[in-house]
């Protein structure tokens, strides 16, 4: 998976984010964005499970279906490849 | 403390899809029915839950008749029975003054044990069975007949009986909207209608107190009642000139429109559906040019009953869990379906979360438990992220889910009634084993596995 062109965007904390390489700018929220600031950390899937059940009232089985989806749209948004 | 979890999102901006409505993109959450708090309804009688509201429903009744009568005088209204036919519901519309309108024996009997006399009943329907006929004219009811059978047939009871039937004539005609109903009763066009009149005046066996027409259902413009009333008070004025004979009422039977929207409209139904003072306006018109009515003061009979009934009820219901879609969507499976809300399948049913969420909305496609692929209470619509356990509230309901509802995998839940001073009543028990399997037969030789 590529994941280099999150190291690209510029996220301010409120959920607004902006690719200058498209000029298109995109709404997450608190959840989504904190996964984009991980990866663009470079931690992979299981690390980022951690950092959300340390963080958050989740299990890791529901993460990991929600993980999935995001990674989906993210896939739609052309700001991953895999 | 670790912080709620919400699902991730992300959405590409974009100028927003602007609508001349203005319809609201925020979800608006509903934490209460009538001040009744929501949480509290479901931790005492369970998930998934029908409530009704009493004051909504004794509201818009008596703003309709109020509203009939600013442009005509002499209404009555009838409570549609196949509407919703749970007895607290029925009581609640003939304790403001309603005759009961049934379409079956069944109903008929429901009408009875609820109270109401023969003499207040209008039986329509076109399959009367000569058992019900039979008892509709010992009780004098007001029969609308619907074919020439069972012309033919209530004049053989009535000289069976020696007694003299009270009767209605049901009329179809082309009101401008399509498709046209022309399966209820005798066409006006071709002068069935008169010609059926002509039939039963000359077997001097019956009394012909009135004209019917339903024009249809869920209907989106007021102007088909003007041409249907137009129509119906023409054929008495023929029926006048001609034999004599003033009749009592004409009766416009039901098919106004509540405030949901259909699969196919674009429109929301708040904005589509017209208002009551559009149909009393459209039909007071028709009335009011009446050289027949300014000399014979007919009543108006009015059938509707979705209507009145539809904004009064609402689904408490459980998320069982959620799935995401290879579409993109997210799935949330409720422990409410298509079993108990079957007029999802003909509305964009109102979908509303009851407490306020944070974030950003997803589409999100909602199912019902049951195991079909129809079992869809509200295809995709923008929701915040949902849990296992979060309620919401599915609306508006009030009219024909408990009378069509499905008795398919699930037993039936409990109905809830909010009264007028808050109080709230159980109506209806869900159902057990004991009531699904109670009529069953087992023959001896299956007794035994």
């Amino acid at each position: 998976m590529d994941y280099s062109k999150l190291t690209n965007l510029a996220m301010n904390d409120n959920g607004f984010i902006f690719d200058p390489a498209s000029g298109y700018s995109y709404t997450s929220n608190e959840t989504g964005l904190y996964i984009l600031k991980l990866m663009a950390q470079g931690l992979d899937k299981d690390a980022i499970c951690q950092e959300f059940m340390a963080e958050y009232e989740v299990n890791e089985d529901n993460f990991n279906s929600d993980f999935e989806h995001y990674m989906r749209m993210l896939e739609a948004l052309a700001l991953v490849e895999f | 403390m670790k912080k709620t979890y919400i699902a991730p999102n992300i959405e590409r901006n974009s100028a927003g899809n602007m609508n001349k409505y203005g319809a609201k993109s925020v979800v608006r959450h509903q934490d209460s029915i009538e001040g009744v708090l929501i949480s509290n309804l479901v931790k005492e009688y369970g998930s998934p839950l029908i409530v009704l509201s009493e004051a909504q429903m004794r509201k818009r009744y008596r703003r309709l008749h109020d509203v009939m009568q600013m442009h005509y005088p002499k209404v009555e209204i009838a409570w549609s029975y196949k509407t919703n036919y749970l007895g607290a519901v029925c009581s609640i519309f003939h304790q403001e003054g309603a005759r009961a309108e049934v379409v079956s024996r069944m109903e008929y009997e429901m009408a009875r044990r609820l109270g109401i006399e023969g003499k207040d009943i209008i039986f329509n329907g076109p399959g009367k069975s000569p058992e019900a006929l039979r008892i509709a004219i010992e009780e004098s009811a007001l029969i609308h007949i619907d074919h020439l059978d069972e012309l033919y047939l209530i004049e053989k009871l009535a000289k069976e009986l020696d007694l003299v039937p009270q009767v209605a004539i049901r009329v179809n005609m082309d009101t401008g909207i399509v498709p046209q109903w022309s399966r209820f009763g005798f066409n006006y066009e071709n002068g069935e209608a008169y010609r059926t009149v002509q039939r039963l005046l000359s077997g001097k066996a019956m009394k012909l107190r009135g004209l019917h027409t339903h024009i249809g259902t869920f209907i989106l413009d007021a102007n088909p009642y003007y041409w249907a009333a137009k129509a119906l008070l023409d054929l008495a004025q023929k029926i006048e000139q001609d034999h004599g004979i003033v009749l009592d009422y004409i009766d416009l039977g039901g098919g106004f429109a509540s405030q949901n929207t259909l699969h196919s409209q674009y429109t929301p139904g708040e904005f589509a559906s017209p208002s009551f003072d559009q149909y009393a306006t459209a039909i007071g018109n028709a009335f009011n040019e009446s050289s027949y009515v300014s000399k014979s003061l007919p009543t108006l009979v009015l059938e509707t009953g979705r209507a009145l009934v539809d904004e009064a009820g609402a689904i408490i219901s459980s998320v069982l869990g959620k799935k995401n879609l290879p579409t993109g969507e997210r799935a949330i499976i409720l422990d409410a379906g298509v079993n108990t809300t079957i007029t999802a399948w003909w509305y964009k049913l109102k979908v509303t979360p009851t407490r306020s969420f944070p974030g950003a909305y997803q589409n999100t496609i909602f199912y019902g438990p049951l195991c079909m692929n129809i079992d869809v209470i509200r295809p995709a619509v923008p929701f915040p992220d949902l849990h296992f356990g979060d309620i919401v509230l599915i609306s508006p309901t009030g009219a024909y889910n408990n009378t069509q509802w499905m008795q398919f995998i699930e037993y039936r839940p409990k109905i809830l009634l909010i009264t007028e001073t808050g109080q709230v009543e159980l109506i209806r028990e869900s159902e057990t084993l004991a009531d699904i399997i109670g009529r069953e037969r087992i023959p001896e030789h299956l007794s035994k596995i």
